[in-house]
């Protein structure tokens, strides 16, 4: 399915700012001060050192490592909707994780907290690719029903086993500092999650390009068949392992957000971040390099709907209306260029030059 | 002599399917009240030329005429308003429904009620009228594939059409059912409509049709309304003269026969069945030896495909064995669907080969340079190893499969229909590739449509029907009557 | 424990809106669409069925509601059709579109001080039929909307099963290159399933705020779109098996709000994950995806 997505940054930056346009319409249209929200939203975004780095990059960290988890089964043909379900897996593991072994050293904490993250939401999202190979139930709506039992379980586990001390908030108690991830400059709220996430990208970037592995799953997403009768390659195998890895990677960026932002678990903790990832992972065309830049996009996206909020009274829910205009801009995009006979120029220009 | 208006006349049809030319100013003229016999191998369009008279595909060019008006379908149900009714061979059916709902859906109504009582009963009137005898209430996908072709023309009369049209529909009908379709068919004609029919069979044709065009190559090389032709001369029309240019022929047998040594490829009593689990070959037994190349013959369905794939490693048999080396190129008819990714490199499409059993890093400069040669080696023109695959002309990807394919020289070479949708120079170059290979050490199989690039190509040739296989001559007249199965 | 009188009449109103918008469902999947994007749907229809419920009353509010949910479901048909979109990501981009409307409209129009109250639809006994032993109050003394369900779960399967358009509709969803063949749009004909499931999917929603809440709250749909889509593949793609898929939702939501009144042992979130869990469970033991549509969410091939 990734065949037909454009892959032309200029198509993606065009589609991003003709669906901020269109969204500032509406804000016009629904009686707001349009001008006055501009400004609200560039100051919190871009206006300050701070916003920029305790709004904008501190909100595209698990934006970006999921965008990425999101873009690793997508390129293999495998539509995990489910990276949310993953993302709090992962979180409520290394929250366990940290609250019962919070004595110990960060070295060892740290460490063992990502791990168990990763394996948490690779559990996850196993799940859905046992019950796609062995019993042929699609992955659509397993990893989506599976997103339901991950609110409840985080649900069950912030009113039982984990609960606070006072029992009288259904959250979590804050992890020991030696289990938090360290902020990353002095007097900012920017934490090594953004590294980890960045460090991700990377690794995406150069397991897609560099092995044979990354290319065995992008021939899988490019067409089933050729892989097959050309690669003999094992389709469903090469799916169920880019699931579980896009598991794997939400799962970490559950542990980053805990373990870097909230010190805990709550209700509540992913506004949707696994169907925003969606688009994030659309809009960067689906490769490492775009998806940060649109990962970055988007955290100002929502520090800036943060801003139009807290100082012009406009809802923030126009943030996700302009999530899903991008989404389905490029869907309009890839249209017309499938229209025109184009291909679309990759984004690899590395690979084979 | 008054000419009457023909019912159905097709005008130098062109038709493209991405690079590949399925027509070039395609003619069929069908007079009402006859029966009219369209021939022509595998790949020479007959089906495309049929679907765009039914409204199935848009013509890029030409023009059809219905009773001598121009006439522009924008939809099948268009063309089923005009009249023009068709018995597929392929996707005509839904599998998982009755028969009465098949039949129900190509009849008239949309909100009017549906009764499965009363669609077997329309079922039932037409099948005895016609004298094809099905069970109403069973399921498409139970049936065996002559009860769904009789279901096909059940439907195709549910809304009455003036101008038939069947691909190939006696190819799976037994003897006596064949010849009942045929009198009706007569009886249909006499009352003023039409029928064109899609068939393999010279006899077939000359003994049921009032008039016979055939199709070559996607160009109309025969139209004999009054059966003035006899026999040979329309086999010659189907198979075509020797290809020009490929001058392969001459010398060739006593230079390769003495090289040919041991047994590459060997297949012993396999039984094979195709994807869906449908047996196509039974107990086949050859072997194919380093040096020589075993051209393969066969019509649609016949069983050669699943043959090759099992050579190829691709499909197991059921039974028996088959044996090969583990290098083996493979070059599937259907280049982008089987064997290309249109949006890749020419680079990535290179290493694409048996990438299921690739380790660790791809160094991306080596393999450029590896591509490179390929490229320059098979005389690829229209791009280098960072072109993107889907930007080659089909004669050019064609070059480039076949370039990857015989890389790192394979023990063995399989191809299906290698100059599919190719033209003559590209065609000739291709076969030359094969030649090659075969002269250079490996055992190489080829299908092929057409009988003169087998005998062009070949050491030896097989011919596959009904999933069985036997060697015959290496006579085009040979294979021709082996492949209808007049022999 | 007792079991009070009111449970099954509570299980009815839980399965009312799930049955709804599973209904459409059922017809958008058998036409060969999976629309993902029917939580948006569910959540525009409560929305605008509020707005207009509070403006001129409840049976407003129904209509506008399902009119909501069809214009979302147009946009969403309009892209697996005539662009052939991928469904799932240009239904996740509809769902995202819906919730974003949804709560944007909750908050500029009907969120002053206070949330905006809306009269709601009475229930209505069933003349004679509400006195039936057992199930007659639970099921015949409900708001219109459980009717209108009623109404509509034998006109869809008369729909599928007996016209001719029904054929068609399975047939585009098993094969639409056959359906092509026999002379039917399989393009119209998705088109009018997706906008007649997005009705449904919208009156559901309506449903909740005019029939049930009398409140819009965001989240109201509390992923009831998403459950839709599992009742559909859970009850086999039939009808039959979508109305008992429904009334097993009905059956959970109206024990937690048993488990929540009367206590017990289990934790409330793990009887709320359970119906999920059990839904996996079962589409594993059918085998998953083996009665389903061999078309679903597949973009149809071919011209035009």
């Amino acid at each position: 399915m990734t065949s037909g997505l454009p892959r032309v940054r200029g198509t993606a930056a065009a589609v991003f700012f003709a669906s901020i346009a269109l969204v500032a319409v509406c804000i016009w249209a629904a009686g707001y001060d349009a001008s006055r929200a501009g400004s609200a939203a560039w100051n919190a975004a871009f206006g300050s050192p701070f916003a920029f780095f305790s709004g904008t990059l501190k909100r595209a960290t698990p934006l970006l490592t999921l965008g990425i988890a999101i873009s690793v089964a997508f390129r293999a043909g495998v539509l995990n909707i489910g990276a949310d379900g993953q993302f709090l897996a992962g979180a409520a593991a290394s929250v366990a994780v940290a609250l019962t072994f919070s004595s110990w050293p960060r070295m060892v904490l740290l460490p063992m907290e990502l791990l168990v993250g990763a394996c948490a939401g690779a559990a996850w999202a196993g799940g859905a690719a046992v019950l796609k190979r062995r019993y042929a139930v699609g992955e659509v709506v397993s990893t989506l029903l599976l997103n339901f039992v991950a609110t409840n379980l985080i649900g069950y586990l912030v009113r039982g086993p984990l609960q606070e001390p006072s029992h009288s908030y259904p959250q979590t108690p804050q992890i020991a500092p030696a289990g938090r991830l360290p902020i990353l400059l002095p007097g900012q709220r920017l934490h090594w999650g953004f590294v980890i996430a960045v460090a991700v990208a990377i690794g995406a970037w150069w397991f897609f390009q560099r092995t044979a592995a990354g290319f065995r799953m992008r021939v899988v997403g490019a067409s089933p068949s050729v892989a097959y009768s050309a690669g003999l390659i094992d389709v469903g195998a090469v799916q169920a392992r880019a699931l579980i890895a896009s598991g794997a990677i939400a799962g970490l960026a559950g542990c980053c957000e805990v373990a870097g932002v909230t010190y805990g678990l709550y209700e509540g903790l992913s506004p949707g971040y696994g169907y925003t990832a969606i688009a994030v992972a659309l809009l960067g065309g689906l490769g490492a390099g775009g998806v940060v830049v649109s990962a970055l996009l988007f955290g100002a996206l929502a520090a800036g709907a943060d801003g139009m909020q807290r100082d012009a009274g406009i809802p923030p829910e126009f943030a996700s209306i302009a999530a899903a205009m991008m989404i389905l801009g490029m869907l309009i995009a890839s249209t017309v260029q499938r229209a025109r006979g184009a291909a679309p120029a990759p984004i690899r220009s590395d690979a084979g030059s | 002599m008054i000419t009457p208006t023909p019912a159905l006349e097709l005008r130098s049809i062109d038709k493209r399917f991405g690079s590949t030319v399925a027509l070039t100013g395609a003619s069929l003229c069908v007079q009402p009240g006859t029966l009219h016999m369209l021939l022509g191998e595998n790949g020479a369009g007959k089906t495309t030329l049929l679907r765009i008279a039914a409204g199935l595909e848009r013509p890029d060019g030409g023009t059809i005429l219905l009773d001598g008006a121009e006439r522009r379908w924008r939809s099948r149900a268009e063309a089923i308003a005009g009249g023009v009714g068709t018995v597929e061979q392929h996707f005509g059916l839904v599998p998982t429904m009755t028969v009465a709902e098949n039949v129900a859906l190509a009849g008239p109504g949309a909100l009017t009620g549906f009764s499965p009582r009363r669609a077997a009963r329309t079922v039932e009137e037409i099948s005895t009228r016609i004298g094809l005898s099905v069970d109403a209430n069973a399921v498409i996908g139970d049936l065996p594939v002559s009860g769904q072709q009789r279901v096909e023309i059940i439907k195709a009369l549910a809304k009455p059409p003036r101008i038939l049209i069947l691909d190939e529909p006696t190819a799976v009908l037994a003897p006596a059912e064949s010849l009942a379709l045929y009198e009706w068919l007569r009886t249909f004609v006499d009352g003023g409509n039409a029928a064109v029919v899609i068939t393999h069979h010279v006899r077939e044709a000359r003994a049921n049709g009032d008039a016979i065009t055939v199709l070559r190559r996607g160009r109309t090389v025969l139209e004999a309304p009054h059966r003035g032709e006899t026999e040979g001369d329309v086999l010659r029309a189907i198979l075509g003269e020797a290809s020009p240019g490929s001058g392969l022929r001459a010398g060739r047998h006593a230079e390769s026969i003495a090289s040919h040594g041991d047994v590459v490829l060997r297949a012993t009593a396999a039984t094979i069945a195709d994807e869906k689990g449908v047996v196509r070959v039974r107990e086949a037994s050859l072997v194919v030896r380093r040096g020589e190349v075993l051209g393969v013959a066969g019509v649609e369905g016949a069983g050669h495909r699943e043959l090759l794939r099992a050579l190829a490693g691709r499909l197991t048999p059921q039974t028996g064995t088959v044996e090969g080396p583990d290098a083996i190129g493979f070059i599937p008819e259907d280049r982008l669907r089987e064997a290309l990714v249109a949006d890749f490199s020419l680079t990535e499409n290179f290493i694409l080969r048996a990438s299921g059993r690739r380790r660790g890093r791809i160094a991306w400069r080596t393999e450029a340079e590896r591509t490179a040669r390929g490229i320059a080696e098979f005389d690829v023109r229209g791009g280098g190893p960072a072109t993107l695959a889907g930007a080659l002309s089909g004669g050019n990807q064609q070059r480039f499969v076949l370039a990857r394919e015989c890389d790192n020289s394979p023990d063995a070479v399989i191809a299906e229909s290698p100059t599919r949708g190719l033209d003559i120079r590209a065609s000739a170059a291709a076969l030359q590739a094969l030649r090659a290979r075969a002269a250079a050490g490996a055992a190489v199989v080829v299908h092929s449509i057409d009988i003169d690039e087998l005998l062009d190509v070949a050491d030896r040739v097989i011919v596959c029907r009904g999933g069985q296989v036997r060697e015959v001559p290496m006579r085009a007249d040979a294979i021709g009557a082996a492949l209808v199965g007049v022999a | 424990m007792p079991v009070p009188d009111d449970l099954l009449g509570a299980v009815v109103r839980g399965a009312t809106p799930i049955g709804l918008a599973a209904i459409g469902e059922l017809v958008v999947e058998r036409s060969g669409v999976i629309n993902i994007g029917l939580e948006g749907a569910i959540s525009v229809g409560a929305v605008v069925a509020t707005v207009a419920a509070a403006a001129a009353g409840p049976a407003a509010g129904l209509l506008a509601g399902a009119g909501a949910g069809l214009a979302l479901s147009l946009v969403f048909g309009l892209f697996v059709t005539r662009l052939r979109a991928q469904q799932v990501i240009a239904g996740t981009a509809i769902s995202m579109l819906g919730l974003g409307i949804a709560a944007t409209m909750h908050r500029s129009l009907l969120a002053g001080t206070d949330d905006v109250h809306v009269p709601t639809l009475p229930s209505f006994p069933v003349p004679g039929f509400d006195r039936l032993p057992l199930i007659g109050s639970a099921f015949f003394d409900q708001p219109v909307p459980t009717y209108v369900l009623y109404l509509i779960v034998p006109l869809v399967a008369g729909m599928l099963y007996r016209t001719v358009a029904g054929v068609a509709l399975r047939a585009v969803g098993e094969s639409p290159l056959a359906a092509r063949g026999a002379g039917r749009d399989p393009q119209r004909i998705q088109i009018a399933a997706i906008t007649f499931g997005g009705m449904l999917a919208g009156l559901a929603g309506a449903t909740l705020v005019v029939a049930q809440a009398g409140v819009f709250a965001d989240g109201i749909s509390a992923g009831r779109g998403f459950i839709a889509i599992a009742v559909v593949a859970l009850g086999g793609w039939t009808v039959r098996g979508v109305v008992a898929g429904s009334l097993l939702f009905g059956a959970v939501s109206a024990t937690q709000y048993l488990v929540q009144s009367y206590g017990s042992g289990v934790p409330y979130n793990l009887l709320l994950a359970m119906p999920y869990v059990v839904t996996l469970v079962a589409l594993a033991a059918l085998r998953g995806a083996q009665a389903a549509p061999a078309a679903l969410g597949r973009a149809i091939e071919g011209p035009p």
